[in-house]
């Protein structure tokens, strides 16, 4: 009886076609022909609403954090404070910042309610960067732009943003990174994304292979956003790897 | 002016070559400071004439230069460029009209070095085609192979070649008035010697009023048609042509600052082409030979290092114009009127019979 009972539950029904059954079975850590079979519908899918959720995140929090850094260039005392709040989102543990968002009303267990959460994880590195990034172009430069005759917004677009682009991208793949790990946990409250066999893995307590890849495809995933953005930055700043002949 | 063809040529965004420059009891006063930083400064530079801003830290001789472009703005007074007040002007569009050069140059890092220069006619609106052509030509004029360089990034220049492209950039949009803020400062001696000629030669063909400032009096002596020395607190101790200024300093500041070799910087104004030589008269030429081109204290710095003798003077086709000996430069400049009376023929125009002949300020800077 004890080992029926304990036997039943802990193997997984979902996608359980008979030719991976005997490797579920012995319970070993990985089974290829589980992932073969699932693929397509359950692990594609995962990864497609990743991403999704993850540039959306980046794409949005950047918007907002462009806008704040270009703020504090400008007026230094609003650096402080915005450094301040989005300090604090950064440090607030994920699942509480999830747990403190769905009771709000328009949020709830949603995608949205993950994007919030995940956004506000990209400000504070993003928002650094970018400030830094401008602040760190040199003072001859910016005097000569201003000597030659550039408005101050010709100053900010062709020569100070251009300048701190490698920052800002840095800025961008830590973001990047960052968002596309966590995003595993908003699976928590919207059932997207990789977190979802993740959960599933953790539930079910025993069968691994669904953990296993999904947290492979997830650090694939990252890997893969970085190693774009690194591409980027190459084409957008050929200048920065050009040394004295 | 026919040296300045090429320019002209391409400037044709509407102003002159060259404008003169007045600067109408200019002062600057920092707001929580007792005494201002510009104290009711005027002068006036003559189109496409080179007016040096000498002085000690704490002079004021960057920001009186800063005040004509608006990079700061005057607290009372008035400048007039060209005949009309800088004041009157949208800072932006005055400042792409007046050449601009500072220290660190401040070449854009992320632009080529063709980029760099289209800078100002960028933001006036050339054609493509018509930046391209002028970017060549302004590297041709400052000594660099467009072929080579337009691609490369600053990174890639060394110190000289990017002071080159920084005056490139700065004439680009030909303009009436250049400003210079120790352009030369961070460069080595023997370059910086190099760049002031180089400079000079420019200055020769292109015309342009200039506003340069350095601290340092041999660099103003070597630049300048006319000095102005600022003394602490932004008040204008003298300001007049070199020759003028080592030979009566108006106050012991000047004197002081000028330093107590101002004979000897007097003399490397004059070139021995300016001095009555000592005819051989039939006697043969020996001694060391030194070009007629030299200036009178390389002259003496060679007959010291000869052990006194004598010097041949010769001519660019190697015939001898004369000697030249210890006591004729000690009497240049022992009494006193002999140089002078060069220099005062210089200024009035007369007609130097005095000893030597005129246009020492000019023939010391030909070279």
């Amino acid at each position: 009886m004890i080992v029926l009972a304990s036997a039943g539950p802990v193997i997984p029904v979902f996608g359980g076609a008979p030719s991976s059954y005997a490797c579920e079975r012995a319970n070993r850590l990985f089974c290829p022909d589980w992932v073969s079979q699932n693929w397509s519908n359950v692990l594609w899918p995962a990864l497609r609403q990743h991403v999704v959720l993850s540039v959306v995140a980046v794409v949005i929090g950047f918007v907002i954090a462009f806008a704040l850094a270009l703020l504090a260039y400008r007026r230094r005392a609003v650096e402080r404070p915005i450094i301040l709040i989005s300090g604090i989102l950064y440090t607030i543990p994920s699942l509480a910042l999830f747990e403190i968002l769905v009771p709000i009303k328009a949020l709830g267990l949603s995608v949205r309610t993950a994007e919030v959460a995940l956004v506000s994880y990209t400000l504070l590195i993003l928002f650094r960067n970018i400030v830094t990034g401008l602040r760190n172009v040199p003072d001859d430069v910016r005097e000569a732009a201003r000597g030659m005759g550039m408005t101050a917004r010709q100053s900010l677009w062709r020569v100070e943003l251009p300048l701190a682009l490698p920052s800002i991208i840095a800025g961008v793949r830590i973001a990047t990174v960052t968002v596309i790990a966590l995003g595993t946990v908003a699976s928590y409250i919207c059932d997207q994304g990789l977190g979802v066999p993740i959960f599933q893995a953790i539930q079910d307590g025993v069968f691994k292979t669904e953990l296993i890849v999904a947290g492979g495809l997830a650090v694939a995933l990252a890997l893969f956003a970085d190693g774009l953005l690194v591409l980027l930055q190459r084409a957008l700043t050929p200048w920065s790897r050009a040394r004295a002949r | 002016m026919p040296e300045s063809d090429t320019a002209r040529s391409e400037g044709s965004s509407g102003f002159a070559p060259a404008a003169p420059l007045e600067l109408r009891h200019v002062t600057k006063r920092y707001p929580g400071q007792s005494s201002p930083a510009i104290d009711d400064l005027s002068l006036e530079v003559p189109a496409g004439e080179v007016c040096v801003l000498v002085g000690p830290s704490g002079s004021g001789k960057t920001t009186a230069m800063r005040l004509i472009n608006r990079m700061i703005e005057l607290t009372s007074g008035d400048i007039i460029l060209g005949g009309s007040s800088v004041l009157e002007r949208r800072p932006d569009e005055l400042r792409r009209e007046i050449g601009y050069v500072i220290q660190q140059i401040g070449l854009f890092p992320h632009q080529s070095v063709g980029e760099n220069i289209a800078t100002v006619p960028r933001l006036l609106g050339w054609d493509k085609a018509r930046i391209a052509r002028r970017s060549d030509e302004l590297l041709e004029l400052v000594g660099l192979d467009p072929e080579e360089m337009r691609g490369r990034y600053p990174a890639q220049l060394s110190g000289g070649q990017r002071q080159r492209v920084g005056v490139a950039r700065a004439l680009a949009a030909d303009p009436p008035l250049m400003l210079m803020d120790e352009p030369f400062g961070a460069i080595d001696p023997i370059n910086r010697e190099r760049l002031q000629d180089e400079f000079l030669r420019l200055q020769a063909t292109v015309r342009k009023t200039v506003v340069f400032v350095t601290h340092d009096i041999d660099e103003a002596i070597k630049m300048g048609d006319r000095i102005a020395i600022l003394r602490e607190g932004g008040v204008l101790a003298q300001y007049a042509p070199p020759a003028e200024l080592l030979s009566r300093p108006a106050d012991d500041f000047v004197a002081q600052f000028v330093g107590a070799d101002r004979g000897l910087k007097r003399l490397a104004l004059t070139t021995l082409g300016d001095v009555d030589l000592i005819q051989p008269n039939g006697l043969a030429p020996s001694g060391r030979r030194v070009p007629l081109a030299s200036t009178v204290r390389d002259a003496l710095s060679m007959i010291l290092t000869a052990g006194g003798q004598p010097l041949t003077v010769v001519d660019d086709d190697d015939h001898v114009a004369g000697l030249v000996t210890l006591e004729l430069v000690g009497g240049l400049l022992g009494t006193d009127g002999a140089l002078d009376g060069a220099l005062d023929g210089a200024r009035d125009g007369g007609d130097g019979s005095d000893g030597a002949s005129g246009a020492a300020g000019e023939g010391g800077r030909s070279s």
